[in-house]
């Protein structure tokens, strides 16, 4: 067998088992716990709509954080969107997901795929110096944060690579890019990568249980 | 028998024009991407080469390699040059049959002994010491290992031969395995495909007649002049891929403007032939040019690495049952760790003061 059937076949299969099986334990774990009994009386009963509304105001952080965090949250959109495109827009991606869960959409020219991968590529690299650099950003930062931040740089640029015919082989760095996804879909469940499925239920619990509270956050 | 009358004599015999033999010479230099200074001492070379002997075996095979390389179309000197090689035994050429066709292999390895070219076609059948292909009640494993002793290379011609092909393909019912995995003391080049190239072979031949050795090799044993690059990179479909324009089936519109083939399965990118360059019947188009993704048929395995309009992103063995039952799973270990994290807050909060 070789590498890039390897990557195609077992490793692609047990990574997907793993992580769909991953997301749904945390998910659903987290769903489940035992929550604390509210004493008080609510200060508002409009939590439902709190909750959805703060997942919308999550998305900008607020003025009073002025030019302190902006590089960050720039930063920030640029290495979203450029994910989103990459991942979701680039026409071999999209068979991929077709294969698995038999839905496809329109792609984009690999030109703007090409751009949209070296922006992220780019700003991984500036945001991955500024958290060794700063003293804070540092401290506050464990092996949980540079492992997810590898695990999402690898494909990337072997993705380019592979992309690009640089390297190794065109079916070798295929297979490079196929493993290193299948690293990022393991790791995914268990690390800091969670926050894709985790940021919607956690800014909507927040905001009910602040709207009840009465805090104008 | 090989006779003694030099190649050049031989064509001239045949009607071929200088004019015509040098064309030819100058097209092997160029598909083998030799110098152009290289042309007249491959021509030097192949006008006073002997007709080498060469001993054909097909295995277990569907005789596609040598339809391939005797029907692919009117005569040209390349086909000429097969025809003047003394094809000393070959089971579906030859006109002899029985014992006088086995005596024929016998004559010439013995009259050409360290001198001949061993060219094999199909793979070799090993399970229960391989009763499943045998020929006048040889095996076709003890024919190899006798024919090979005494040649002075192997061109295993055709993915079975080269790679195991259909035959090994899962589960390999016979134990079928390539030339390269049972003969190991001898040169031996690769020249896969299902079928072969016919310019691809005899450009072999022309590379051992010209300069005495075998060509250089990539890593699957494959003569880089013809494998050095894959289907994708030479492909004139190659710029619909760049634009992200897509043939999403075999008669829409997009297969009618002869976008790329990628979402049909096309495993050009992942496929080294000489298909693109070299081309099919006189250099009239190749698979993909005709509608039809590469299929990799000159990759090992090509048989067992997903199906054939699968596209090269999608996994091999994923599929949606499977992640319904990991997802099933995930939500009972969920569920499970959150009854039992309960089940511990609860015990916390009664046995508090």
């Amino acid at each position: 067998m070789s590498l890039l059937d390897f990557a195609r076949g077992p490793a692609m299969y047990w990574s997907l088992v793993i992580m769909v099986a991953g997301i749904l334990l945390r998910l659903v774990g987290a769903l489940l716990l035992r929550h604390s009994k509210m004493l008080s009386k609510p200060r508002s009963e409009r939590t439902v709509w709190a909750g959805l509304r703060t997942i919308v105001r999550r998305s900008w952080l607020p003025a009073t954080l002025g030019k302190r965090v902006m590089i960050q949250q720039v930063t920030g959109y640029v290495l979203h969107i450029g994910l989103f495109v990459v991942i979701l827009l680039f026409v071999p991606h999209i068979e991929f997901f077709k294969g698995l869960i038999g839905l496809s959409w329109p792609g984009m020219p690999n030109e703007l795929i090409t751009l949209a991968a070296a922006l992220s590529i780019g700003v991984m690299v500036f945001l991955l110096i500024r958290r060794m650099t700063d003293p804070v950003l540092r401290a506050i930062s464990g092996f949980d944060d540079y492992f997810s931040w590898l695990v999402t740089f690898l494909p990337l640029v072997t993705g380019m690579m592979a992309f690009a015919h640089l390297g190794l082989r065109y079916e070798t760095m295929l297979a490079l890019h196929m493993l290193s996804v299948e690293l990022l879909f393991i790791w995914l469940p268990f690390g800091k990568l969670m926050h894709m499925f985790l940021f919607i239920p956690s800014r909507a619990q927040e905001g009910a249980k602040f709207e009840r509270r009465g805090v104008q956050a | 028998m090989a006779e003694e009358m030099t190649l050049g004599e031989s064509l001239r015999r045949q009607g071929v024009s200088r004019r015509g033999f040098l064309k030819f010479c100058a097209a092997t230099a160029s598909l083998m991407a030799l110098p152009p200074a290289m042309i007249p001492k491959i021509a030097e070379a192949l006008e006073k080469a002997r007709r080498p002997s060469v001993i054909w075996l097909s295995f277990q095979e569907c005789t596609g390699c040598t339809e391939s390389l005797t029907r692919s179309h009117s005569p040209t000197v390349e086909g000429l040059i097969f025809n003047q090689i003394s094809l000393d035994y070959h089971h579906t050429l030859q006109a002899a049959a029985g014992d006088a066709a086995e005596h024929a292999r016998e004559a010439a390895m013995r009259e050409n002994d360290g001198k001949y070219l061993l060219v094999v076609d199909g793979s070799i059948p090993v399970k229960d010491n391989g009763a499943y292909s045998t020929i006048a009640g040889i095996t076709n494993l003890q024919m190899l290992e006798e024919t090979a002793k005494g040649a002075a290379a192997i061109i295993a011609v055709g993915t079975c031969a080269a790679y195991g092909g259909l035959p090994k393909a899962n589960p390999n019912p016979t134990g079928a395995v390539s030339v390269s995995d049972i003969i190991t003391d001898k040169p031996i080049i690769n020249v896969p495909g299902c079928p072969p190239i016919p310019v691809v072979i005899t450009g072999v031949l022309a590379h051992f007649l010209t300069f005495g050795a075998i060509p250089e090799l990539d890593a699957l044993g494959r003569p880089k002049a013809f494998f050095g690059t894959n289907i994708h990179d030479r492909c004139y479909r190659r710029p619909f891929y760049e634009r992200g324009q897509f043939a999403a089936s075999f008669d829409d519109d997009g297969a009618k403007k002869g976008w790329c083939l990628y979402k049909l399965g096309c495993k050009g990118p992942v496929t080294y032939n000489a298909c693109a360059t070299a081309k099919w019947n006189e250099g009239t188009s190749f698979p993909i040019e005709s509608g039809h993704g590469c299929i990799g048929c000159s990759e090992p395995d090509f048989w067992d690495r997903g199906g054939f309009y699968q596209p090269l992103s999608q996994g091999t063995h994923a599929s949606g049952a499977a992640l319904g039952v990991a997802a099933a799973a995930g939500v009972a270990l969920g569920a499970g760790a959150a009854l039992l994290a309960r089940g511990k807050h609860k015990q916390a909060e009664e046995t508090k003061p």
